[in-house]
């Protein structure tokens, strides 16, 4: 393991000193100043250059190594988006010079809301929000502020339980009641019945996740559709999973009011670690005064910031969301075009349906034989003495590989999610299904041990997560 | 698997204890197994009103984080501060010591939807 800075310290040694300023030193009274030294390390210049070296070298990035947990952190992202998003031209503005300066930057904006209304089928976009779940939030915002300007109570969100997990977590934060919905056991699928059961007069909206969180597309959604707008309620798309279906259907077509898209996920931003995102909201024209201002606006020739909407749920995010991201996804789209995009979603499900073929007749696959980019394994019948997936997961990085999703869905018990991403070839693919097989199959009978150990060939063996959650040691020394 | 034959059972997996007018309640030792390692539990506090099978608490784990939910409706009248400080005693004593909380309940019938220790045992 690299030493830290604090531990290559030594006294005698340094790469880079300040001379202390004598005059104005004098002139810093003597109460207001530190009176001991500062703690910092004093290190060669070598040494230092080494140290961060040969920290980067211990990088897992997408250049390196097969990401299975997908679009969630990180997919193919072309580096051209990255010399766009450098370009001066864009860098360089700031929110507050005139608008007549910014015209490029706005009609990055302008046009890209008009490529996602034609990807997506809905009427008008905003491109505010940081992320998928305050696009979530967002939309449900607008929702409320709909109901009330119609002079209607309804307080209720269902959930199908197949949803991502942030979709209550928004609605709860937006002031609504949660309405869990139990999905059907074999594919998470929402059953007609028990939707029926708690569709009342209270309810604001259903938020579906398409696909779900099994992977699966959801079958009756046209049904749903006409069930959910014969009670005078919304429905919501959770488009976190829209790399599966790009090209392919439009939730403004299957009657969906309000959608999210994360252009981080399905339009390639670098994202790992949580950031930064967008997460731009879609909605039918009826609740277009509702969302949040300023408004990119075309007059004649030139673009404007419409601040003036007065039924408007206000501002989310401080100028014009994460620029950088909106543009990278209007080079992706751009670039790619609808024949594309239609391609890179066709070639996500068609990964993750030839491993799920791999893996089919091994591993236990809750949600079936077919599943769109991503599909869920669920080995727990195979396991004997007290393995578990969480012991897979940390095998797998002795392989090389970052680990996949895993306990995720709630539904499935000791699930492995993986979504290969389009861009994976078949030999990327087969390799990783040979080793998830192997440490399934084999190891966990026969090497009991490696695998309670794992990982035992990183720069750091197995972190002990629970005292790290019980007792963290937040500070060196 | 520890089942005591003495308690009720939901099919949450929570655990039931009958005193008089009140119920102590707290999670299977099946459901501490698949939880694995709790980490952290948040409780309501004593005063609250809590609606049959409606989230009362949480227990989260390094795997994730879980509702638990009131066995029937009635109002939190005591509170098990020792795992908020002490989360493992839910993992290594769920009957005893890593009980939750005390429900003070409304209508007695409630309890007769629960399970006998037989009837959870063939759930899980």
């Amino acid at each position: 393991m690299e030493k830290l800075l604090n531990e290559l310290s030594s006294e005698c040694q340094s790469a880079y000193g300040v001379e202390c300023d004598v005059a104005i030193d004098a002139q810093v009274p003597e109460n207001l100043k530190r009176g001991i030294p500062l703690g910092l390390p004093s290190i060669t210049e070598n040494d230092l250059l080494r140290h961060f070296t040969n920290l980067s070298k211990k990088n897992y990035a997408l250049s390196t190594v097969f990401y299975p947990l997908g679009s969630c952190t990180m997919k193919y992202n072309p580096l051209i988006n990255e010399r766009i998003a450098k370009n001066d031209a864009f860098n360089n503005v700031h929110p507050y010079q005139p608008i007549e300066t910014m015209q490029g930057t706005l009609e990055v904006m302008y046009e890209l809301e008009k490529d996602l209304c034609e990807i997506t089928g809905m009427d008008t976009f905003s491109l505010q929000q940081a992320a998928g779940a305050h696009g979530e939030f967002a939309g449900l915002l607008v929702i409320a502020k709909y109901f009330k300007s119609i002079r209607q109570k309804r307080k209720k969100i269902i959930v199908p339980d197949s949803a991502h997990g942030t979709n209550p977590a928004s609605a709860a934060f937006a002031g609504f009641e949660i309405v869990p919905l139990k999905s059907e056991l074999d594919d998470g699928s929402v059953s007609h019945d028990k939707l029926k059961e708690v569709l009342t007069s209270e309810v604001a909206a259903l938020m579906l996740t398409v696909p779900n969180t099994l992977g699966i597309f959801e079958k009756n959604i046209v049904k749903i559709s006409k069930l959910i707008h014969d009670n005078g309620s919304l429905l919501y798309y959770d488009g976190a999973n829209f790399n599966a279906v790009m090209g392919i259907v439009r939730p403004g077509d299957m009657g969906f009011d309000v959608m999210h898209i994360n252009l981080h996920k399905t339009f390639s931003t670098p994202h790992g670690g949580g950031g930064p995102g967008s997460g731009p909201i879609g909605v039918k024209s009826f609740l277009e005064p509702f969302l949040p201002v300023p408004r990119v606006e075309k007059k004649k020739d030139k673009y404007v910031l419409n601040y003036k909407k007065l039924k408007s749920i206000g501002k989310l995010k401080a100028f014009f969301g994460n620029f950088p991201v909106i543009l990278r996804a209007y080079a992706y789209v751009k670039a790619l075009g609808g024949k594309g995009l239609k391609n890179v979603s066709k070639q996500a499900v068609l990964n993750a349906n030839y491993m799920l073929a791999k893996f089919k007749d091994k591993i236990n696959v809750p949600a079936g034989n077919r599943c769109m980019h991503e599909f869920v394994l669920s080995p727990k019948p195979l396991f004997k003495n007290d393995i578990r997936t969480i012991d897979i997961a940390k095998r797998l990085l002795d392989y090389g590989y970052y680990a996949p999703t895993i306990y995720f869905p709630l539904i499935v018990d000791e699930a492995i999610m993986i979504e290969p991403t389009e861009t994976e070839s078949k030999e990327t693919l087969d390799k990783f299904v040979n080793v998830v097989n192997k440490i399934i199959l084999e190891e966990s009978c026969q090497e009991l041990q490696k695998l309670k150990d794992a990982p035992i060939n990183t720069p750091v063996r197995r972190l002990n997560e629970v005292e790290a959650a019980r007792k963290p040691i937040l500070k060196w020394k | 698997m520890n089942i005591p034959q003495d308690l009720l059972y939901t099919k949450t997996h929570e655990w039931v204890k009958i005193e008089e007018n009140k119920i102590k309640v707290g999670i299977t030792d099946f459901a501490q197994h698949e939880i694995t390692d709790i980490v952290h539990v948040e409780l309501p506090e004593i005063g609250t009103g809590v609606k049959k099978e409606q989230p009362a608490a949480v227990v989260e784990s390094v795997k994730s984080a879980f509702d638990i939910y009131a066995p029937v409706s009635g109002k939190i009248v005591e509170i098990n501060n020792n795992v908020l400080g002490s989360p493992e005693l839910v993992n290594n004593s769920p009957y005893e010591e890593g009980y939750l909380f005390v429900i003070e309940f409304f209508n007695k019938k409630e309890l007769d939807d629960l399970l006998k220790a037989n009837d959870y045992k063939k759930l899980v």
